[in-house]
């Protein structure tokens, strides 16, 4: 990690370990540090809505919040799709929590006592998958609920008809681009900021190396800078899980209703 | 201009790219904040909206920050 002249790399921290070695046939299934961060999110979100569902008729402080989350995404997805958007509140509040715990886990300092929290939502390969189940959803419900009548998605209604070839062509570039840019976003908003965070703690500590004068004028701002970075970040982990959210349920109303 | 020297310089002028998008970013929230003083009983309605903007915007300047990288890890 400490490379040449004490630098801190700062993509070290998204470097995928094996944990447990295992390859089937040439393939490697490694339980990973990615993996690892998966179950225990998983584990986490389950823990946080099992003590909500007491069901009690006044709810307690933990039943409380979980209500809260049940109740934002409820009324995201009834003001974006509709009555209709009733059906999809158990995918997009299990992707809305996945998202954030995992965010928020990855920023826990919990490299303090050794552990290094890992955002595996900072990788391509897992948000890409998020996206891809969204937009699969989009278009099974498409085709399912509307036939060939989907297509009629890309032409918006009114649209002259000498206009019609390349209209078509615009609006299904940009369906088709939707997975990407949901992947894209989630990914290097996280990305970016875990970058951003390694790069300040390695002024801090090279400015603690150079001595007492330049370490004041150079590690304490940078710390302080810091402490309102990860501040930022927290905003970032939940606006980007209500990001995701929100786009993932606007593109199931495309779907519902087409236009 | 030595290739690995035209990379660096393509990274740091991607950096322009994420000054961008902060204007845009800026752009929406203020914009919104601007109108929902005017009409504060509208603002609650308009906060999808909001956030549809913001994404949009931020996801400009996040194709930028992809460039820098692709430019000093991959290229």
């Amino acid at each position: 990690m400490a490379a040449e002249q004490g630098k801190v790399d700062p993509m070290h921290q998204f470097t995928i370990e094996p944990l447990v070695r295992w390859e089937v046939a040439g393939y490697d299934l490694s339980f990973t540090n990615s993996a690892m961060w998966m179950l225990v999110t998983t584990l986490v979100v389950a823990l946080f809505v099992a003590g909500g569902l007491k069901r009690q008729l006044v709810p307690g402080r933990w039943q409380m919040a979980v209500e809260v989350f049940t109740g934002f995404i409820d009324d995201m997805l009834e003001a974006n799709i509709g009555k209709e958007g009733r059906k999809y509140v158990p995918y997009v509040f299990s992707l809305f929590m996945f998202i954030l715990f995992a965010n928020l886990l990855g920023l826990l300092p919990l490299g303090v006592v050794g552990l290094h929290p890992f955002t595996f939502t900072s990788h391509f390969t897992v948000t890409g998958v998020l996206a891809l189940i969204s937009f699969s959803i989009v278009l099974i419900v498409g085709f399912w609920k509307h036939g060939f009548h989907f297509f009629s998605l890309f032409v918006p209604h009114g649209t002259p008809a000498p206009m019609i070839p390349i209209i078509f062509l615009i609006e299904l570039f940009s369906f088709l681009i939707r997975p990407f840019s949901l992947a894209l976003r989630l990914f290097v908003a996280m990305m970016a900021g875990h970058v951003l965070l390694k790069v300040l703690s390695g002024f801090v500590i090279n400015g603690a190396n150079a001595g007492i004068g330049i370490g004041a004028l150079v590690s304490i701002p940078s710390f302080a800078l810091m402490i309102a970075i990860s501040a930022l970040e927290i905003l970032v982990a939940g606006i980007q899980a209500y990001v995701f959210a929100l786009l993932t349920s606007l593109y199931i109303n495309d779907a519902e209703h087409l236009h | 201009m030595e290739a690995e020297a035209a990379k660096l310089v393509g990274a740091g002028l991607a950096a322009i790219g994420a000054g961008m998008a902060a204007i845009g970013v800026g752009n929406v929230f203020g914009s919104f904040l601007e109108s929902a003083l005017r009409n504060p009983g509208a603002a609650d309605g308009q906060q999808g909206r909001l956030f549809i903007g913001f994404a949009a915007a931020e996801l400009l300047g996040l194709l930028a920050f992809v460039v820098a990288m692709i430019l000093i890890f991959v290229a």
